[in-house]
């Protein structure tokens, strides 16, 4: 088992034209910088990016748009980024949104092995157009598929060498179900341990669902919203 | 007639002890500024978080630790994370008690539309489909009118929807309102508000029954 990879450019190597990524992260919160930065290297284009948010002009997936390299965009919300309206308003960017809670629930069924899930998320408005309505329990709730994705773009906290993925409080977010959800998943992490360091109890995501691993540098977890009290309030 | 932080103080008189509560973006979050003394709600974030605490102060935000508007926040005692799948879970399960959320109409069916206008700029629904469709209790926190002065309680909404059939109490600047069998049920006025103002800016079926009491602070 050979799960380490030196570099992000070294993990991402075949990630080419025309894939469909899933990207961890809500907001700026927990987003996998290190693989996005070596995609904006690569250059790939005619990406399917699936992730709650799209990054804003500068940072996050904001930085591919910036390229054009993103085709079709798949989110719950996409605001903050003005770029992301340009090339939705010119007919660019191919943009769907869906609820926050059914992005979240096709990852899981992807990675529970389901190849749907039944939500009341949308039911009677235009999200459920063309979608198979079932009643049960006289309440109505909409078929959605589990995501179907070349890779998982996944930030973690700690990882071991073996996969074992732990994150750190709201940066967990997506992460976890969408490194279950990936064809291959790629996981940087801020700090990169031994096999057996981490307490098999305190393991958020199990090494199985993650092919390739890295140590992430320079990390600027940027904050969208900076809000604080002052001492004097 | 309310500003906005009464109408969050007018809504906090419905939590209850105990109560697991989602509080949306805009007037809602400010009902986290008046919870009653002597009762514990535990405030849950649809971004993972159960036990929201109060912005930190300053020097101590951590960019791991947002809320659903992505603002810097912090922990309580006793408080949990969780992934978005089983933040959303606990919400399509009905186990949050009581959700609270901005609103630009809503009908005396109790339909709700919050998340796009024709012809703009559409940011997207982000978690308040998933909230309206399944929280057992949902109340909105709005002005009356637009602000073209066109009444915002509708007999049906003309914007895209968010949810149907879901609002059961509405708190606006003038007035507390009940959706009771397809109507707008009036229970209280704001101080100084009449009823017949509130008629006037109520477009939907609205219920009068008896003298309306004032609110009470």
């Amino acid at each position: 088992m050979k799960k380490v990879f030196t570099s992000a450019a070294a993990a991402i190597t075949d990630i080419n034209d025309g894939a469909t990524l899933l990207l961890g992260g809500f907001g700026l919160c927990g987003i996998p910088e290190n693989c996005i930065a070596a995609l904006v290297n690569k250059r790939p284009v005619n990406l399917t990016c699936i992730s709650n948010n799209a990054g804003v002009d500068d940072f996050g997936i904001g930085l591919m748009l910036q390229q054009k390299q993103v085709k079709k965009m798949i989110a719950s919300y996409v605001g903050e980024n003005a770029e992301f309206e340009r090339q939705l308003l010119s007919g660019e960017l191919e943009v769907e949104l869906i609820p926050q809670g059914t992005l979240a629930t096709r990852c899981m069924a992807a990675g529970y092995g389901m190849p749907a899930i039944f939500t009341p998320a949308g039911v009677g408005t235009e999200v459920a157009i063309g979608k198979e309505v079932r009643v049960f329990n006289n309440k109505a709730y909409l078929l959605e598929y589990a995501f179907d994705a070349d890779f998982a773009l996944v930030k973690a906290w700690k990882g071991d060498t073996d996969g074992n993925l732990v994150f750190r409080q709201t940066a967990r977010n997506f992460n976890p179900l969408m490194a279950m959800a990936g064809k291959i998943t790629i996981a940087e992490v801020e700090e990169l341990l031994p096999a057996g360091s981490l307490n098999p109890d305190h393991i958020h995501t199990p090494g199985i669902y993650v092919h390739r691993i890295f140590q992430g540098v320079n990390y600027q977890k940027r904050i969208e919203q900076r809000t604080v009290n002052k001492p004097d309030e | 007639m309310l500003n906005k932080n009464q109408i969050a103080q007018r809504l906090a008189q419905e939590l209850k002890d105990g109560y697991y509560v989602n509080l949306g973006i805009g007037i809602p979050t400010l009902v986290a500024n008046y919870i009653p003394a002597g009762i514990k709600v535990v405030l849950q974030s649809e971004n993972g978080l159960l036990g929201m605490g109060p912005f930190p102060m300053d020097g101590d935000e951590d960019a791991d630790l947002i809320n659903a508007g992505k603002q810097t926040i912090t922990t309580v005692p006793g408080s949990a994370f969780f992934d978005s799948a089983m933040s959303f879970g606990m919400i399509r399960a009905g186990k949050v008690d009581l959700t609270i959320l901005g609103a630009m109409e809503v009908s005396e069916l109790g339909d709700i539309a919050n998340w796009k206008i024709p012809g703009k700029m559409v940011k997207g629904m982000g978690g308040a489909m998933d909230l309206v469709a399944s929280a057992k209790n949902i109340m909105v926190a709005m002005m009356h009118t637009n602000p073209k002065g066109e009444s915002k309680l509708l007999p049906a909404c003309t914007l895209p929807l968010t949810g149907v059939n879901c609002v059961k109490k509405v708190v606006t600047e003038l007035a507390v309102l009940d959706i009771v069998n397809g109507s707008f049920k009036l229970l209280e006025r704001a101080p100084g508000v009449s009823v017949d103002e509130i008629k006037a800016k109520t477009a939907g079926k609205l219920i009068v029954e008896g003298d309306i009491p004032e609110m009470l602070f």
